[in-house]
């Protein structure tokens, strides 16, 4: 984790980027192909308002986010403070909105089905 | 003259002294590309949670995303969901790696691995710029056509087996008068509406002779498939709710169900094609800045390490779209 920009073996940094495209094209083939295939269990099982499909995905794109950050964008190299000043606030401030919004959402949908106003005729 | 005015603090020589020491020791340019990072990274994820709610709200009546984005360049009428932009993705993906590649060979201060590097870069960044326009071209064309109901939904035609048909397909022509568009009726003449367009009464008579035919509704069924009437309640619908028919998409209608989708497809992946498209010239500019030689004399390829960063967040961006706007 030094900060090291010089590089003085330059095997190294090269080797891990070829490790790195692999991991996310492995991880985008198995996206892809669960999301053709659609496996009757996970797409009929929920946790927490989600099918287990989705929160495989999602948490399928943040392991890829996480690889691109750490090693593409050499987050691993840098101080510890810049990594907590880019990473933390955006962290707080998304699932903020996310959880604010996604619950309204649902919640306007309640109204949308079970109102007393027809919406389709 | 030695600053007496200002008080000593008595933390001279700490990290919160201030001084001498770069803020979390990077240069100015790249915590610079961090920040404008940061801010457009809450951007995207803003347009993103936007979806999310609109989404949420219309749970029960999305369009299916295989459904809609089932094309394959030379494979006509062939049903590819996903495949042309898990295809995007892996350019997107390559066209980063060949970035940091790069970023490697500016390090290393090798002149000719950096131009070669960024010219496949920016060959990835054109590619998928290109696939993009050819998305929203099937897109906007569409392919199968629906009817709009009064309510603003939209019902979809099946033929017996469930497979979707277009309208065009059973749709018979009716005889009308035909009005010649004239340079005077216009502000500049364009160009003329097809011989015999389509219209609602071609449709609901096409669909009234076949007995195959069903309507299938944007509801969205307890087995994830969207509903299919029966023949009787496909008739009662079509005839008492259809208003008109809809090819393709707009912003503010589409036929492959909720007149938002169209709306964040358009602004959400023009957004991000906006994005790689600055991103390209950017590029662009600094490969020749590369040819020419200015970092080598300046010493450094921090330039080339700072385009990267924002080359590196469009892919980021982008996985993030693939998964929310194709996959979940």
């Amino acid at each position: 984790m030094a900060h090291d920009t010089t590089h003085a073996e330059h095997a190294g940094p090269k080797k891990r980027i070829w490790q790195v495209f692999i991991i996310l094209s492995l991880l985008t083939i198995l996206e892809v192909g669960l999301g053709i295939l659609k496996p009757d269990f996970l797409v009929h099982n929920d946790l927490v308002s989600l099918s287990y499909l989705n929160w495989i995905f999602i948490v399928l794109t943040i392991v890829k986010a996480y690889y691109i950050v750490w090693a593409f964008m050499h987050m691993e190299h840098e101080s510890p403070s810049l990594r907590r000043v880019v990473v933390w606030s955006g962290i707080f401030l998304i699932s903020y909105l996310i959880a604010i919004l996604l619950i309204e959402g649902s919640y306007i949908q309640e109204v949308y089905t079970d109102g007393y106003i027809t919406w389709d005729f | 003259m030695e600053a007496t005015t200002v008080a000593k603090t008595g933390t001279e020589g700490q990290t919160w002294g201030g001084g001498e020491e770069k803020p979390l020791k990077a240069s100015y340019g790249k915590l610079m590309m961090w920040f404008f990072i940061s801010s457009d990274a809450l951007t995207f994820s803003g347009f993103l949670a936007a979806y999310g709610f609109s989404r949420f709200k219309f749970i029960e009546e999305w369009p299916i995303a295989d459904e809609v984005f089932n094309h394959f360049p030379f494979l006509h009428g062939v049903d590819a969901p996903m495949y042309y932009v898990a295809l995007m993705t892996f350019i997107l993906i390559f066209s980063s790696v060949t970035m940091v590649l790069a970023v490697d060979a500016g390090h290393e201060m090798k002149k000719d691995k950096v131009v070669t590097y960024m010219a496949l870069t920016i060959l990835g960044g054109v590619i998928f710029l290109g696939s993009q326009a050819w998305e929203w071209k099937n897109f906007i064309q569409g392919e199968y056509g629906a009817v709009e109901t009064r309510s603003g939904k939209i019902i979809q035609f099946v033929d017996a087996d469930g497979d979707r048909i277009a309208l065009d397909e059973f749709a018979t022509a009716s005889p009308k008068d035909r009005t010649q568009h004239l340079a005077k009726n216009g502000i500049w003449f364009s160009s003329e509406s097809s011989l015999n367009p389509m219209a609602l009464e071609d449709v609901k008579r096409g669909f009234e002779a076949n007995e195959n035919l069903r309507v299938r509704t944007m509801q969205i069924t307890e087995e994830g498939e969207k509903e299919i009437l029966t023949r009787e309640e496909s008739l009662l619908k079509l005839n008492t709710s259809g208003v008109g028919i809809i090819e393709g998409a707009s912003l503010s209608q589409n036929e492959y169900g909720a007149p938002l989708f169209g709306g964040f497809f358009f602004f959400i992946t023009g957004f991000h094609g906006f994005h790689v498209l600055s991103g390209v010239l950017i590029l662009i500019i600094v490969f020749f800045n590369v040819l020419v030689g200015t970092y080598e004399k300046r010493g450094s390829y921090e330039m080339v390490e700072k385009v990267g960063l924002y080359w590196h967040f469009i892919d980021l961006v982008w996985v993030f779209v693939f998964t929310f706007f194709y996959l979940v």
